[in-house]
């Protein structure tokens, strides 16, 4: 094996540390504590350096980047606390657009996705569907030469800002689940569409969507008719795999290891002077090695033309895991001081642990629950049978 | 980037996973438990394979191959706990080669005799306790304050009884001090861990291996096992750590093979890693065999007790966490370096 990155991909890592160290700025984090996790004039900044077609295929019109220079910007965004989730939905949406979309969206709508003009995001959970998406009921029917779309998403985070919602339906109910649906990529501004905010226990916030009589072309819709499950394919592959979030736990880390250099416990003594929090933070550490193993992986596999599909879910599994237990490690290792949030003036770096102890839980539920995934290892990769 | 074996590496993995298959099956995995730990018969093969001397330098007889291709070896060799100390021969050997002024003895030591092994602690007043394959190595490198010691004596007839079944065993230094190069001492050491860590993935890989065969076959409420989510998350689990474990260990040896900066640090992080992967794999796959597995009968057992035994040769796992703490975050105040 060989974990070489190329000289082209170490200078792209090192042409990336120099643009976070310039673009990113303290009071851009400190905004997104309104609950929306994207910065405009950041990824403004990126799509004009051609960042965001940067993934998306050459020969469909992308910057042709390979994978594993997408993961590196992933990683470094993540590293330099830069919230990633509108760009990486939106470069996820335009990907899917380029292998599935009919010739329209391809025209119309990716370009604007890819220059930073245009912010999409996903429309599958619905009230009663999350982990069984397949089931979604959201209808989509035909009206003459128009869909006609009724029903209410859950869960469809940055519709708020979005222009468009990669939305999931069902146009065949009386077929096997999988085989009756459809997607289709619907501009927010068309009339009967109804966002509401649904906040969390964490910072972010998220939304739930209805679909009142809303009236679409069929240029909008994206695949076949029925072909939906193969669309879900692709944008699960990206999304678990390659421009999902790996590395969230770094920044955990590198606050617990200031805390523990800096701050003395009631008894005098330093937390980095006890055994037992240097032993958690070397395991923290280690499991961030092995996350970088996964992502490298997914993206050399990528690279390749491989599907990742097991791969995937063992990369979003046990980073979201290990994520999960650092935050506690660590917010533990402060006591009382680590309860303080971010509107306390006291809060160490901003409260930076304790507001990732509450984003945490999350991470190991939106994009396939932990459960979900390890059946997909099960299955996909233990070949034991299927259990759902 | 090459996160898959390469061609080469696949015709080694082949080469030698069948070799082990064929010739390491659990009858001489038992059978060699009863006589100290070692297959005299198995070590014979794999001289005949080249393997003990397949990563020495070709003008010594060795086989010019890399850390890289040994630790693929090192997977399948663990993935059938094979009674044969190659990868402390190997290492030994390779530090000798790196030492120099020893052509002689490393050229036989390419064909496998005499038995070579490195203790991986510091002996006092003369003795170097629980050396692994000590009770069959003749030639034992071992480390101290003025240097590295190259000891030849011939073995105690008897392994310490112990978990793993291992042919461990309490040696008296007698010999030379042959570098005082500490550093190379410690390059050899971390060999041992990336080495170690990947036979560790080739156990871990195996026992859930048993385990999803066993559930299919065992039948209770009416169906297979394997049916119940129980077992399917726990192996996914185990599954999703051991790979974790088998990317960072091949990058050890990678990052050693290329004498990068953080070789010693990921080598270290690989090897407390993928037995904590190896362990947990070894211990669903015991639960999931239910009381069978826990007889002496079935196989998961011979698998449980080396995957508690092999890193504990080194010491303590938390020594090792410490070790690792003081390189990144420098020695703690009271001035007690692990
Ligand atoms: C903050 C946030 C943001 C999100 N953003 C988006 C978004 O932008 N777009 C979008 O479409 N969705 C989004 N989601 C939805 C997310 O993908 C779902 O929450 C997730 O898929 C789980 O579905 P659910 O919440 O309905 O839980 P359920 O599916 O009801 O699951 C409940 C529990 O049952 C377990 N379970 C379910 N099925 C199985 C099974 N077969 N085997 C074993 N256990 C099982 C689950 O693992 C879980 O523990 C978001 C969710 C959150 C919380």
């Amino acid at each position: 094996m060989d974990f070489s990155f190329s000289s082209e991909a170490e200078a792209f890592r090192d042409e990336v540390r120099a643009f976070l160290a310039a673009n990113l700025t303290e009071e851009m984090i400190e905004a997104t504590h309104d609950g929306t996790m994207h910065i405009p004039a950041l990824h403004q900044a990126m799509a004009d350096r051609g960042w965001l077609a940067g993934p998306v295929p050459a020969e469909l019109g992308g910057g042709g980047r390979s994978a594993l220079e997408s993961v590196i910007l992933n990683e470094e965004m993540q590293l330099a606390r830069a919230p990633i989730d509108a760009m990486a939905v939106t470069v996820i949406v335009a990907a899917i657009l380029l292998e599935h979309g009919n010739d329209h969206l391809k025209r119309n709508v990716v370009p604007r996705l890819l220059d930073g003009s245009s912010l999409s995001c996903f429309g599958y959970s619905e009230p009663e569907f999350g982990s069984d998406v397949a089931s979604a009921k959201t209808k989509a029917e035909r009206d003459g030469d128009e869909w006609l779309i009724n029903g209410a998403k859950m869960w469809t985070t940055m519709a708020h800002i979005a222009d468009s919602v990669l939305l999931l339906t069902r146009t065949d109910p009386d077929v096997a689940k999988h085989k009756g649906l459809t997607f289709f990529l619907v501009p927010l501004d068309t009339p009967g569409i109804e966002i509401q905010p649904v906040p969390t226990m964490a910072t972010e916030r998220s939304n739930a969507t209805f679909y009142d009589n809303v009236r679409l072309d069929d240029e909008w819709r994206v695949g076949d008719v029925n072909g939906g499950w193969a669309v879900m394919k692709t944008a699960l592959k990206y999304e678990r795999g390659i421009a999902g979030g790996q590395f969230p736990s770094p920044p955990v880390i590198d606050a617990a290891a200031d805390w523990a250099h800096n701050h003395a416990r009631p008894d005098g003594t330093k937390p980095i002077d006890d055994p037992t929090v240097r032993e958690k933070l070397m395991r923290a550490l280690i499991d961030v090695e092995v996350c970088r193993g996964f992502a490298y992986h997914c993206a050399d596999l990528a690279n390749e033309g491989v599907m990742f599909g097991v791969e995937g879910s063992m990369t979003k599994l046990f980073a979201s895991e290990t994520y999960k237990r650092h935050c506690r490690d660590f917010h533990d290792m402060m006591g009382a001081e680590g309860l303080l949030t971010h509107e306390s003036p006291d809060a160490h770096l901003g409260g930076r642990i304790e507001e990732n102890l509450r984003h945490s839980p999350v991470t190991a539920i939106y994009g396939g629950t932990s459960e979900i995934n390890r059946n997909v290892v099960a299955e996909g990769h233990l070949g034991m049978p299927r259990a759902r | 980037m090459q996160t898959r074996l390469t061609e080469d590496e696949l015709v080694v993995q082949d080469a030698f996973g069948t070799f082990f298959a064929n010739e390491s099956p659990s009858a001489v995995v038992r059978e060699a438990e009863q006589s100290g730990g070692f297959s005299p018969n198995l070590w014979a093969g794999l001289v005949a394979m080249g393997g003990p001397g397949m990563a020495l330098p070709g003008s010594l007889g060795g086989g010019d191959a890399t850390l890289c291709d040994l630790a693929v070896v090192a997977d399948t060799y663990g993935a059938n706990l094979a009674p044969v100390p190659l990868i402390e021969h190997a290492v030994a050997a390779r530090l000798l080669a790196t030492i120099g002024g020893h052509d002689e003895l490393v050229g036989a030591l390419a064909n496998g005799t005499p038995v070579a092994t490195m203790a991986l602690r510091a002996p006092v007043d003369g003795v170097t306790r629980f050396v692994p394959a000590g009770a069959v190595a003749d030639v034992v490198l071992a480390h101290t304050d003025d240097g590295i010691v190259l000891s030849r004596s011939t073995p105690p007839s008897e392994a310490l009884p112990n978990t793993g079944g291992l042919p461990l065993a309490h040696r008296s230094l007698d010999g030379d001090i042959v570098s005082t190069d500490h550093a190379t001492w410690d390059r050899a050491v971390d060999e041992w861990r990336a080495l170690t860590a990947a036979a560790y993935v080739g156990l871990g890989r195996r026992v859930i291996a048993m385990g999803v065969e066993y559930s299919r076959e065992r039948i209770q409420f009416g169906v297979p096992i394997g049916t119940f989510q129980a077992l399917q998350q726990g192996y996914a689990d185990a599954s999703t750590r051991v790979e974790g474990a088998h990317l960072l260990a091949h990058r050890a040896a990678w990052a050693l093979e290329a004498e990068r900066a953080d070789a010693s640090r990921l080598a270290g992080m690989a090897l407390l890693f993928a037995a904590e992967a190896a362990r947990f794999a070894a211990d669903r796959s015991m639960q999931y065999h239910g009381g069978y597995g826990f007889s002496e009968e079935y196989d998961v057992q011979l698998y449980h007790r080396r995957a508690t035994a092999w890193i504990l040769q080194l010491g303590d796992p938390s020594v090792e966490y410490a070790r690792l703490a003081d390189a990144e975050f420098g020695p703690r105040a009271d001035g007690e370096a692990a």
